[in-house]
């Protein structure tokens, strides 16, 4: 399947990564592509998707039920399967809210090696603005062939104690969330109950790049160019770097990974996944405020 | 299950969630979604009385007020979250027009009797756990203003 033409797509590293939602309007009857909504809203779906459009819900069809991962081979090839996807099928992903669950369904399925995967431009949102056809009928794809395909974890993907490593070292992370997130002040607010960490800041060493940042408001990606000066000129992020990207778990720094990878063209990005919701409630992992030692020390 | 009656009208709702199977849940939880009512004219242009929750990842405020010794609920979220909308519904179909004090009794773990773990994230779960929290700290800061 080739890449969406558009002009604005050709000066990403990766175009063949993005579709627009006129390319999408005209492969919709196209058989070798399935589209998969995964929102952040598990109802957004019901109320109208992409006519064809598959739901992948991110909580309850990707992660394991019992242990905290996702899917294993036989799980990813269950789900494909129900879904009408086989390995040469190309999916595109779309979601609400920027993109965010739709980048981490995406970023999930990149673990078991999808060849193609692609993210609408401006998901939802840009669909919607532009008055293009919604359905509440649920579509029943027959059950497809997917072959049996172990999860790699290596490529993308970072552990806790890889990441402590990797901040041992120096090396570049990419904290996601607000900045009263990155500081440690979010945790700090009376009366109002928590997200479930027990303590707030960053991992040492982590710069705070907002991962709305990478998009325009009306839910498209930055074109390249701005892209390149927020992410490598300002900052400064090498094509040759490890990079790690997170935020509470792992679903916000999926749209960073996505960027820094498909669109900047970086091939050493990879997701923590456990992110602060697992570093924040770690015994004696190493945090840093802003303005205060890293305790404890690195 | 041996858990003690719930206030209001909530056993009601807890009642019908109960035994369904998931996708028959989420469709019951966007049926209360569509059934919370529209804001009144006045709180339209007026938001002030409105309190944001924070927990929630989309905007969602809500609003309490005590007339004639009834609490009135007014909930403010957005069409694109029907999840919150459903959550709002329920606290809504539970509990407006009742007394203060049965508000007030809602246990925290009322969110888990509606056995919603397997449809909707724990993250969203804790959403409505933290409305609830704010219209009991509403109730209680109205019941201190008029005493």
């Amino acid at each position: 399947m080739d890449a969406d033409p558009a002009p604005k797509l050709r000066s990403y590293a990766h175009p063949e990564r993005v579709v627009t939602t006129e390319w999408l309007a005209t492969h919709l009857d196209d058989p070798t592509v399935v589209v998969a909504e995964s929102d952040e809203d598990v109802l957004l779906y019901e109320t109208g998707h992409v006519p064809g459009a598959v739901k992948i819900d991110w909580h309850t069809d990707l992660n394991d039920p019992v242990a905290r991962d996702y899917v294993d081979a036989d799980g990813f090839a269950r789900l494909m399967s129900e879904k009408g996807i086989t390995r040469e099928t190309t999916i595109v992903f779309y979601g609400d809210n920027f993109n965010w669950w739709a980048a981490y369904a995406l970023w999930v399925t990149s673990l078991f090696g999808h060849p193609d995967v692609r993210l609408l431009d401006g998901g939802r949102q840009k669909w919607i603005a532009e008055g293009r056809e919604l359905t509440t009928a649920a579509p029943h794809p027959e059950p497809a062939e997917y072959p049996r395909i172990e999860r790699d974890d290596s490529r993308i993907r970072a552990f806790r104690d890889q990441v402590l490593a990797h901040a041992r070292n120096g090396g570049r992370l990419v904290d996601v969330r607000s900045p009263g997130e990155y500081s440690g002040e979010l945790l700090h607010m009376p009366d109002y109950p928590q997200e479930g960490a027990l303590r707030g800041g960053h991992i040492p060493g982590a710069s705070n790049v907002p991962w709305k940042t990478a998009a325009n408001d009306d839910g498209t990606f930055k074109d390249a160019a701005e892209l390149r000066r927020i992410y490598l000129e300002e900052l400064g992020l090498g094509a040759e770097d490890e990079v790690v990207a997170y935020c509470r778990i792992g679903e916000r720094s999926s749209h960073t990974w996505f960027v820094l990878t498909h669109l900047l063209g970086l091939e050493g990005v990879r997701n923590y996944d456990g992110s602060w919701v697992e570093w924040g409630n770690a015994v004696a992992v190493p945090i840093e405020r802003p303005g205060q030692p890293v305790r404890p020390p690195l | 299950m041996n858990a003690a009656p719930l206030p209001g009208r909530l056993d009601e709702v807890v009642e019908a969630f109960a035994g369904l199977p998931r996708d028959v849940k989420l469709e019951l939880l966007l049926d209360y979604a569509n059934g919370l009512p529209p804001l009144p004219e006045a709180y339209a242009d007026d938001r002030g009385a409105f309190e944001r929750v924070h927990e929630c990842q989309t905007p969602f405020f809500v609003a309490t007020e005590l007339e004639d010794g009834r609490v009135h609920l007014y909930f403010d979220a957005p069409d694109e979250s029907p999840t919150t909308r459903g959550f709002a519904g329920i606290l809504h179909a539970g509990l407006d027009g009742e007394a203060p004090a049965e508000v007030l009794e809602v246990p925290a773990d009322f969110p888990s009797r509606l056995g919603l773990e397997e449809a909707v994230s724990p993250l969203r779960l804790r959403g409505i756990a933290a409305i609830l929290g704010v219209v009991q700290r509403q109730v209680r800061g109205r019941l201190a203003a008029e005493s």
